[in-house]
Formats: structure tokens, sequence, C-alpha cells
């Protein structure tokens, strides 16, 4: 099989059972919950499919909705950061060429430029999630609070795993 | 025909990204109020089994925990014990079950969302049905709303469609308890008539109004009431009883006349 899709796989499940198994049961302050599923969606080829992308996003957030019970929810805050993901890979790294199935990781992109891309696609998806979440524009103020809190430990959560994980590359 | 093809087809992206929003909004949007969470019925064999590998491991680091709140529980019912009143007691009256009590585990819970929800494990085969109430050892703790044939899934007290209707412990006056959804140890007290005075500490309980669960279960504590002139009915804030963050071990409840009672209300909508 081909290593791409091998190594992708692996890496949804473990980070559809990381996100489930400890990060669904962490409560940060009371109602901070890091999200760092994304991460698989972060890590997915830059020059895929973008339609293949979408689905891929869709079942993902439903993966993590099933677990959750939250049907729809997760998903429809995926889809969003999938669509959002080929323009802000355009507009951070114009001058970065991505060869074949090279995907926009900490050693092509930098930690700098890793840290931008991260933080603006975990921001979009935090706040349709959380918007989704309350379905009202009531108490906005705590709505935006929560997103913004929430959206920077997932960012550092995030961070921290693809900084242990990711080979140095020297 | 065609073009409308080729133009799909030139934006599929967007198109895609289009029709996936929906699908999931709508999925969503079925899934939110409390009514069609009951039809919907999401609890599942499949993810609640995964979620048992995963509370075996974690109830055992709770073990000691667990075992004290069991301690304090047995310590107040046997002060309720017919035994523990005095024989010249005459007015002591059994009634008869209108309750029953089934235990069950929480295996999966969380207090973070603004739509909170409790798995356990005990389903269809245990004899839990949709609408049954749900109290920990401390307090009330929500009500059943998907089963399955080993698994239920209980809505949580802290749920933001979760109104419960309650009592004032010192005075009877009937009032209704929901969510603050800030924090998992706080709720809210509404529709207190203006003319009623609350004190911090005082107890809430269940009105045994509903259906669901017997009069007389601990909600929560009062903490401060809100001021306010010109309405007629106000707030207060209020501590559950029940630590929803430490969730182990849950009792359902079933009401036995249910049915009957049930029947009697829509016999008389009918007419």
């Amino acid at each position: 099989m081909n290593s791409v899709l091998f190594k992708n796989i692996i890496r949804f499940v473990l980070l559809i059972l990381v996100q489930v198994f400890v990060f669904n049961n962490m409560n940060l302050g009371g109602y901070i919950n890091p999200f760092v599923y994304v991460l698989f969606i972060l890590l997915l080829p830059a020059n895929m499919n973008k339609s293949i992308l979408l689905i891929l996003a869709f079942l993902t957030g439903l993966t993590i909705d099933y677990f959750g019970n939250t049907l729809g929810l997760h998903a429809a805050a995926t889809v969003l950061l999938a669509f959002a993901r080929p323009g802000v890979i355009n507009m951070f790294f114009q001058n970065i060429e991505f060869v074949g199935d090279e995907e926009p990781g900490l050693n092509k992109i930098g930690l700098n430029g890793f840290l931008r891309y991260t933080f603006v696609l975990v921001l979009i998806h935090h706040s349709m999630l959380f918007i989704l979440e309350v379905f009202s524009l009531n108490d906005f103020l705590f709505t935006l609070y929560r997103i913004l809190l929430s959206s920077l430990t997932s960012t550092v959560v995030i961070m921290i795993i693809i900084l242990l994980f990711s080979k140095r590359a020297k | 025909m065609r073009s409308l093809f080729a133009f799909l087809f030139k934006y599929q992206f967007f198109v895609l990204f289009v029709i996936l929003e929906i699908i999931s909004i709508l999925l969503l949007v079925n899934s939110y109020s409390y009514h069609k969470s009951l039809a919907f019925n999401t609890a599942s064999d499949i993810s609640g089994s995964f979620y048992s590998v995963s509370s075996n491991v974690s109830d055992y680091f709770a073990l000691k925990e667990g075992n004290e709140q069991l301690i304090d529980e047995n310590t107040r019912l046997h002060n309720q014990n017919e035994a523990s009143f005095l024989v010249t007691d005459t007015q002591f009256v059994f009634r008869d079950t209108l309750y029953r009590y089934l235990p069950a585990r929480v295996v999966s819970n969380s207090v973070t969302k603004r739509s909170n929800f409790i798995l356990i494990n005990k389903g269809t085969l245990h004899g839990i049905q949709k609408e049954m109430g749900v109290v920990s050892t401390s307090g009330l703790a929500g009500i059943v709303i998907g089963v399955s044939k080993h698994y239920a899934y209980v809505m949580s007290m802290l749920h933001q469609n979760t109104r419960i209707s309650a009592r004032i412990k010192k005075n009877g006056q009937l009032v209704n308890v929901m969510w603050n959804d800030r924090s998992y140890r706080n709720g809210e007290i509404i529709d207190i008539p203006s003319h009623i005075q609350l004190e911090k500490g005082d107890t809430i309980i269940t009105s045994g109004n509903s259906l669901i669960f017997p009069a007389g279960i601990s909600i929560g504590t009062v903490i401060k009431q809100e001021l306010n002139e010109n309405k007629s009915l106000g707030k207060a804030s209020l501590r559950f009883s029940t630590d929803f963050n430490k969730l182990q071990s849950v009792y359902v409840i079933e009401n036995i006349m249910k049915q009957e009672q049930q029947e009697l209300i829509e016999e008389q909508l009918d007419e």
C-alpha cells in the first residue's frame, strides 16, 4: 500500500482515539476543551484533491460527533476548516512549492509558518463550532471568549504534539 | 441541462462544501431539541462498549471516593429505615411502592459543553426506558433520552434545554431549575414569586409534579438571590448537590404508576 495513505490512516486512528479518550475528558477552567483531531486535516497532503479533502473532513467530524453525541456539530466545523485550508495555504505559503504528496508539515513550512497556519485554521474551526453549539447570539461576548481561549489552547496542544512527533531534520 | 452540470463540475469544490454543511446542520438541528432527541436515539452499543473500556480503567482510580459516597448514602438511608423510628410512633404508614431504583455506572460524561450528556451501562435489557429520571448518590442528575440494548443516554442537568420543576424545601413554593451554562457546579432557580425571600443554603428539592422524579430529591442549595424590584418572578443562583465532574454511580428511577398517570392526562386532554 501507498505509504502516504498508510501514514494518514494511522494518524487518523490515533488522533481520534486521543481526542475521544483524553482531550474530551479534559476541561481546563471549566469550559476549555482542546480539539486536537483537526491536526489530521491540517497534515493532509497540500496538493490533494479539494473535494476529497472536504469529504474526509466531513467523515472526521462525524466520527468525533458519534462519540460525543453532537451529531453534525464537529462535521460542520471541520468541513468549514477544510474549505478554508487551500486558501490559507495559498495565502501564507505562496513561495513554497509543494511537490507530489508533500504535506504542510513542520519540515516544509517551518515552526513559525506552521504556528500561523494552525492558529488561523483552528480559529476558523472553533468559531464555527462554538457558535453552532450555542445556536444563538445571546451572550456573544462569552462565546467569543470561549472561542479565543479554546483556540489558543488547541493551538498550543497541537504544537506540542507536532514538536514531539516530528523528525528533527537538521 | 448540460451547462448546469458543467457549472456544478466547475464549482464542485464550493457546491460540495455547501452540500456537506447543509447535511451537518440538518443533523445538528435534528438532534437539538429535547423532543427530537427523544425520537432520534443516538445511544449505541458500539460507542458504549468503547467507553466501557476506558471507564473500567478510570473507575479503578476513583474507587475510594466512590466507596465513601456510597457509605454516606447508606447512612442516610439507614436513618430513614423503619428500624430507626421509635416503635411508639403509630403514625408510621407503609405506602405502596411508587418508584423503583435501578443502579447504573456512568461510562461517559461531559461537563464542558453547553449540552452535556451522560452514558450509563444499563439499557432496555435492564428495563430502562426513555424519560426515566436519573439521580446520583447525592442529588438529581438527568433524564434518560435514548436507550439501546445495554446502554442509555441521559440528558444531563447540565444541558441548556433541561428544566426541572422544583420546590423550595422550607416553604413548599414551586420554582423551576435550569443550568446557567457557565460552571458545572452552579445552576439557576427561576420563576421565584417576588414575595419569597431565599437565604443562602436553602435547599431546593424536586417537586414531584413531573411524572419523572419523585418529590423530595435534592437538587441543590441557594447561593444568592438576585434582587429585582419590578418583575413578579425572580431568579437565584444555586449550587448543585451533584458534582457532575466526578459522577460515577447513578440510579435510574422508574415510576411504576407513570402509564396510568399518563393515560389519565391524555384522556382529559382528548375531551
